[in-house]
């Protein structure tokens, strides 16, 4: 909380209580305001959440250990699958939740591992074509996979799949307050993503200071040191790439969830791209940049859908760039500027040294 | 035997596809140490301007014959093609030259989307069909082995542009002046070579030889739409990797194999796994193949350059 608390702009350094308040009562009220444009915002402000996890489990790996990970989604994928083999009609199994979602997680972390085992070696450019082409092979196979046995049912997906259930307590449906007053379900989804997220970052924060976080910042800005003064770089680098991947799972079992239909398509290499572009723009290496990079990308896409294309057809007649294309040139040029004019992106990571001012007050003394 | 033959031949054909993709991977990895991602969306900018052009010149005068059309084609998309590796080079990777390590690749590989979604803005998310100007229909089957016009045009021009590239980097100056270059800039610029200059020409040089690619690629296929650079520039990256990258020799090699393994791969698969795999999989040839090479043998088949440079 603390790198998102010093993120808002004037109240952060000042008064960093209120700033803390006003960062959670935002993140609880932001549902209902954009209930006010619609009901589809609040999905979106859903999706936004899940890609938050994304870039927090990215940042992971390419922030903090230095791993450029191309085929993130390829962890999502195996999640959402994960889900959507064992909650759907699809192999006629359905285990409830509180298991399939560890279940998923673990499985995604499997698949990091193995990712991990063999580029050890791979720095840089190299490791980042490789996991790129991890990510397409995941895909293959999920497209290709429903022959000669049905596993993935190709191109087409896998539907139905069951809703999250929390004890009982069906998050799909709306919830009846009173009579007159129900809960939409698109809230009740809202709601439970924001403590996963919060959970998220609560973790992600005190592995960061941990031992672990600094082992892998060790390890980022300098392999051969980090090596010297006895990191077992090879151990970091497999639980780098195994945590990033569980943070993947999870997001995707509940993306699978929540979406109720998982297809190859959603796994594309330009979700990868997509989630990398947030983490690059918010500023690797930090937990406030990866959530502010998730937010503006997942939001400001729709925004723009809803204002542009109006504006196209007013101005010419017909819509001539799509939202699709929209997004994929936002994205594209955000990624090319922001490396250009501001290479630490939007919320840079603070020093490296975690206790510098500490250092200094000692050192005074 | 008749299909191991006829298999050899299509992986000859993409393989040499390939070794020229590739030869602009390697050639900007060896000097400047980067994998310019968007190699391949250059590739698709040359074949689609290709495209449009012959659209044009079928409108202007119908009459014409298939090689003058596909030679002024040609005219026309390797400068458009060149502008743009110029380009990339001149607004954004020579910026970054002296930046953090990942940062010039995430430009390239934003550059390479940004490239994409300009093209689908130009040209539209369909499958345009590319007009096959050289027969497609076999010749005479030689030993029961078919082989089409434009499948020897292929090999035949990409044997021709690779001699002449090995001529330009060895024999020319400013070949001398690419190759003090790659070994190491600040000597070579000490030495009175001007290698913005040279890097630049590097990009332009990789841009040509991607845009005639491109053009044999779609007119192999008899496809072309705004993501079809993406595979094969992947596949060509494989190929300068697996030759050695930043040797030429070894990125045409590279290619030549790739193309065979993938062209046997393809074709025997579905035998050597008893029907589970097919070749659907036909891709993933290229990836494994990545991975075996960086992990056992990251100098490649030709290369002595270390893996651990970026």
């Amino acid at each position: 909380m603390n790198e998102l608390v010093s993120a808002v702009p004037y109240l952060g350094k000042r008064n960093p209580m209120a700033a803390r308040w006003l960062i959670i009562i935002i993140a609880l009220v932001a549902p209902i305001i954009a209930w006010q444009f619609g009901k589809s915002w609040v999905r979106i402000l859903d999706f936004a959440l899940l890609y938050m996890m994304l870039a927090l489990g990215l940042n992971l790996v390419v922030g903090f250990a230095g791993l450029l990970d191309l085929g993130y989604i390829a962890f999502y994928a195996v999640g959402a699958y994960t889900f959507a083999f064992l909650a759907s009609p699809h192999f006629d199994i359905h285990m409830p939740f509180w298991l399939v979602l560890p279940l998923g997680a673990a499985f995604a972390a499997l698949a990091g591992i193995m990712l991990g085992f063999p580029v050890l070696r791979l720095r840089g450019d190299y490791l980042a074509i490789v996991t790129l082409g991890f990510g397409e092979i995941i895909r293959i196979f999920m497209l290709n996979l429903n022959y000669p046995i049905n596993i993935t049912n190709g191109p087409q997906g896998i539907n139905m799949i069951d809703p999250i259930n929390l004890f009982g307590w069906d998050l799909s449906r709306n919830l009846q307050v009173t009579e007159t007053f129900s809960i939409n379900s698109l809230f009740l989804y809202y709601y439970f993503f924001l403590l996963c997220v919060a959970g998220s970052i609560l973790f992600i924060q005190r592995l960061q200071i941990s031992r672990v976080g600094r082992a892998w910042a060790a390890m980022r800005d300098d392999e051969l040191a980090a090596k010297a003064i006895g990191i077992n770089t090879r151990n970091m680098k497999l639980l780098a790439f195994s945590l990033g991947a569980t943070f993947g799972g999870v997001a995707g079992a509940l993306f699978g969830a929540f979406q109720g239909f998982v297809s190859p398509e959603s796994f594309s290499l330009m979700e990868s791209i997509a989630v990398l572009t947030m983490v690059v723009f918010g500023g690797m290496g930090n937990i406030a940049g990866a959530i502010v990079g998730a937010f503006v990308l997942a939001l400001l896409p729709e925004i723009l859908r809803d204002v542009a294309v109006p504006l196209q057809q007013t101005l010419f007649g017909t819509v001539i760039l799509d939202p699709e294309v929209l997004r994929m040139l936002l994205l594209s040029l955000a990624m090319i500027l922001m490396m250009l004019l501001r290479p630490s992106g939007m919320i840079p990571a603070r020093a490296r040294y975690a206790h510098r001012e500490n250092m200094k007050q000692e050192g005074a003394q | 035997m008749e299909t191991l033959i006829q298999q050899l031949i299509n992986g000859l054909v993409i393989g040499s596809v390939y070794a020229l993709i590739a030869l602009g991977y390697t050639m900007v990895y060896g000097i400047l140490g980067l994998i310019n991602f968007a190699h391949g969306d250059v590739l698709m900018v040359g074949a689609l301007t290709a495209l449009q052009t012959m659209m044009f010149l079928m409108g202007v005068a119908p009459g014409m014959s298939p090689i003058a059309m596909l030679t002024i084609a040609l005219m026309v998309a390797i400068p458009v093609s060149m502008t743009i590796g110029f380009l990339m080079e001149r607004l954004a990777y020579r910026r970054l030259r002296n930046a953090p390590r990942l940062a010039p690749l995430i430009t390239a590989i934003g550059m390479s989307f940004l490239l994409q979604t300009l093209a689908m803005i130009i040209w539209g998310r369909n499958y345009h069909t590319f007009p096959q100007l050289i027969s497609t229909t076999p010749l005479e089957p030689i030993a029961g082995v078919f082989i089409t016009p434009v499948q020897v045009v292929i090999i035949l021009a990409s044997a021709a542009i690779m001699i002449g590239l090995s001529l330009l980097v060895t024999r020319t100056k400013i070949g001398r002046a690419m190759r003090a270059t790659a070994e190491n800039h600040r000597v070579a610029s000490l030495m009175g070579v001007d290698t913005n200059a040279v890097i630049a020409f590097t990009f332009v040089v990789g841009a040509a030889l991607a845009a005639v690619a491109g053009v044999m690629y779609a007119s192999n296929y008899g496809i072309a739409h705004y993501g079809m650079g993406f595979m094969p520039g992947l596949k060509a990256f494989t190929a300068a990797v697996l030759g050695g990258i930043g040797n030429l020799g070894g990125a045409m090699l590279g290619g030549i194999v790739l193309g065979l393994v993938e062209s046997f791969g393809a074709g025997y698969i579905e035998h050597m796994t008893f029907g589970f795999l097919n070749s659907s999989y036909q891709d993933i040839f290229a990836f494994i193949i990545l991975g075996l090479v960086l992990i056992f043998k990251p100098t490649g088949l030709l290369g002595e350059r270390v893996s651990d440079r970026a």
